[in-house]
């Protein structure tokens, strides 16, 4: 299945893969309403400083142990998508705890957050990776599986 | 020297607060500086006065926040002491010193591609539609012979000189690993391959890593001879001597000791942290005999297999200097126009010395032809060939093929913002800090150097076939297809051409 890849030796550290993370997840027309004078919640985080930067997002694992410990049935897969259904959240972030990645987050509401690939918005395809200037974030098929 | 500075900023930055979400990519972006996030008014300002224009900002903001615009602060207007002018001279008063620039000659200078207008088929003769019809726009570059010779089965008895062949007839000119970062070098070398073409190492010698790409890549021998060993001039296709460049003829070269890191000191072989000085002249060439020695020990040392192309700067005797070059035994000559880019070059020099490379290309292409030794060498002309049109004109004043620099380095990102020699280029091409260089990604830059080279080829094909040519070999030295307008009986005579409406 296609993924969200990161080569951090292109990444430049830019953050605007947060940005754009944020604006497609928002609903909203256009970037300026989405996060003008707003707290920004991306599902993808640029980790390290200095010349050594990465994104880091969900990684869709073969077997995600935030799945296998969720207790509400909130997170799932859909088609190797792990997916999460806020309605059902019970906001006990046992997943935020177990992701190895740091890939799920407390959300605003209290419910997690996560990527989904953006193929529940309007973005249709990872808007981190449409929106890299740098080629460090790629959306493709790849033959190696994540754990 | 006092506190007072007498150069107002020539930019302003313009953000539209209504826009700005604070995300601070200009910060992050901006290898000048200009930009800071001031935490406690949650506000974005800018200190201009760093600001060179290069535009990363303005590309990378998510909301087009930004815009940079000439500053409308102006000095009482003077039709003699314009702006630039004074500045310089201000520049000079504090400094003491020389003046630096980068890039092409950006004065008001004619362009004769601009008054030169191609010809096309009507009625009597027919045009030809390329996406239908064959057509060639391979080229060999070399020495010619004059007559073919066969044996009695047909079998080629005329042994030929070593040719380069390129599918396109435009190469990537040179420009050096040290002037240009390793990513840029990459994106050149592995687009050149690609296309069919070559790319051209600079005076700077051959990474480790692009020798993989010894078929699409001219080596080059410099003043300095940085870089130049045995397995060097071996692993290209053509070897070139550089005599000199459109931008700066008749000096050499400085590459600032900063830019030598371990990778560029160990491919031009000089000591970290050292100025790399090309001089002036070549030491050993004061003569068109002493080049003929360079040619062929060049040639010697590589068993004949690989043509010599002689690249000379654009100056006022440049029809007699290819004469005497196409007598020393290379197999090509490049000749440079003034308009030609550079890393760095004094300003005085790119803006005031050497001539059009129309002009140069026309007169040497007719010198050689009146001496009857224009098949002796294959013309590559250079020095600001900035569309396939342009191409086109070149080769209907008789290049074999175009080199182009500038061109190339503005597919990979450049923005024309002519601070090269600060070694800072927010774009990762004329720098070598890693983490500025890391910006161009060699996946990308080669993409768009093929996607560029393809639709010129394209549009080479699209005009080729509205002339009824189906050969960039028929249309090399074909001036008829080129009429002239607005330019004087001197000009038309130089370049060979009928005035529109003769």
């Amino acid at each position: 299945m296609k993924r969200v890849y990161v080569n951090e030796e292109w990444c430049l550290g830019c953050h605007l893969c947060e940005y754009n993370c944020a604006f497609a997840n928002s609903g909203a027309r256009d970037m300026v309403t989405a996060l003008k004078g707003k707290p920004i919640l991306p599902r993808i985080r640029v980790e390290g400083e200095g010349d050594v930067t990465y994104a880091v997002s969900c990684r869709h694992c073969r077997d995600p142990i935030c799945i296998r410990g969720c207790i509400s049935g909130a997170l799932h897969k859909e088609g190797g998508t792990v997916c999460i259904d806020r309605e059902k959240c019970v906001g006990c972030l046992t997943c935020v705890l177990l992701c190895p990645y740091g890939a799920v987050l407390p959300g605003p509401d209290g419910a997690a957050m996560k990527c989904e690939l953006c193929l529940k918005n309007a973005c249709g395809e990872p808007a981190c990776a449409a929106g890299c200037p740098n080629r460090a974030i790629v959306y493709e098929e790849r033959e190696e599986e994540t754990v | 020297m006092s506190g007072i500075n007498f150069l107002f900023p020539e930019f302003e930055v313009v953000r539209n607060d209504d826009r700005c979400i604070r995300c601070r990519v200009c910060e992050r972006q901006c290898a000048n500086e200009v930009h800071f996030y001031d935490a406690a008014r949650d506000r974005v300002f800018s200190d201009e006065s760093k600001c060179v224009n290069c535009q990363r900002c303005v590309s990378l903001c998510p909301t087009r926040a930004l815009k940079i615009v000439r500053s409308d602060c102006r000095l009482r207007e003077n039709a003699n002491w314009d702006s630039d002018t004074i500045r310089e001279v201000y520049k000079q008063a504090e400094s003491g010193g020389v003046l630096l620039s980068s890039m092409g000659n950006p004065k008001p200078l004619p362009v004769y591609w601009d008054k030169l207008l191609i010809n096309a088929s009507q009625v009597t003769n027919p045009s030809i539609d390329p996406l239908r019809e064959p057509m060639e726009t391979r080229v060999f570059l070399g020495k010619k012979p004059k007559t073919l010779e066969r044996d009695g089965n047909g079998k080629l008895k005329t042994e030929l000189t070593p040719q380069l062949e390129l599918d396109i007839p435009v190469m990537f000119s040179a420009m050096s690993y040290g002037s240009i970062s390793y990513n840029a070098h990459a994106s050149l070398a592995r687009a050149a391959t690609a296309l069919g073409t070559c790319y051209n190492t600079g005076e700077g010698g051959l990474h480790e890593d692009f020798y993989k790409y010894g078929p699409n890549t001219i080596v080059q021998v410099a003043s300095g001879r940085f870089g130049v060993h045995e397995d060097f001039l071996q692993a290209g296709a053509a070897i070139e001597i550089k005599m000199g460049q459109g931008a700066k003829p008749g000096i050499g070269g400085h590459l600032p000791g900063a830019k030598v890191g371990p990778d560029v000191s160990r491919t031009r072989m000089i000591p970290e942290g050292s100025d790399a000085i090309s001089p002036a002249p070549h030491h050993d060439i004061y003569s068109i005999e002493d080049l003929r020695q360079l040619v062929w020990s060049l040639k010697e040392a590589t068993g004949h297999v690989k043509p010599v192309i002689v690249k000379v700067a654009a100056v006022h005797n440049i029809a007699a200097i290819a004469s005497g070059i196409a007598r020393s035994g290379a197999d090509i000559i490049a000749i440079d126009g003034f308009r030609g880019g550079t890393g760095a070059a004094p300003t005085r020099i790119r803006d005031h010395v050497g001539i059009p490379i129309e002009l140069a290309l026309a007169s040497v292409d007719a010198r050689l032809r009146e001496e009857g030794i224009r098949d002796r060498v294959s013309l590559v002309a250079g020095g600001s060939i900035r569309s396939s049109a342009d191409v086109v004109k070149a080769v209907a004043l008789g290049a074999d093929a175009c080199y182009i620099a500038t061109a190339a380095v503005l597919a990979l990102g450049c923005h024309l913002c002519r601070t090269c020699q600060s070694g800072k280029c927010n774009w990762g091409i004329a720098t070598q800090r890693p983490d500025l260089a890391k910006r161009l990604n060699p996946d990308i830059g080669s993409q768009r150097l093929i996607n560029l080279m393809t639709a010129w080829k394209r549009e080479i094909m699209e005009l080729m076939g509205g002339m009824g040519i189906n050969s960039i070999e028929a249309l090399r030295g074909n001036r008829l297809m080129l009429r002239g307008v607005g330019l004087n009986e001197t000009e038309l005579r130089i370049l060979g051409v009928s005035h529109a409406g003769e």
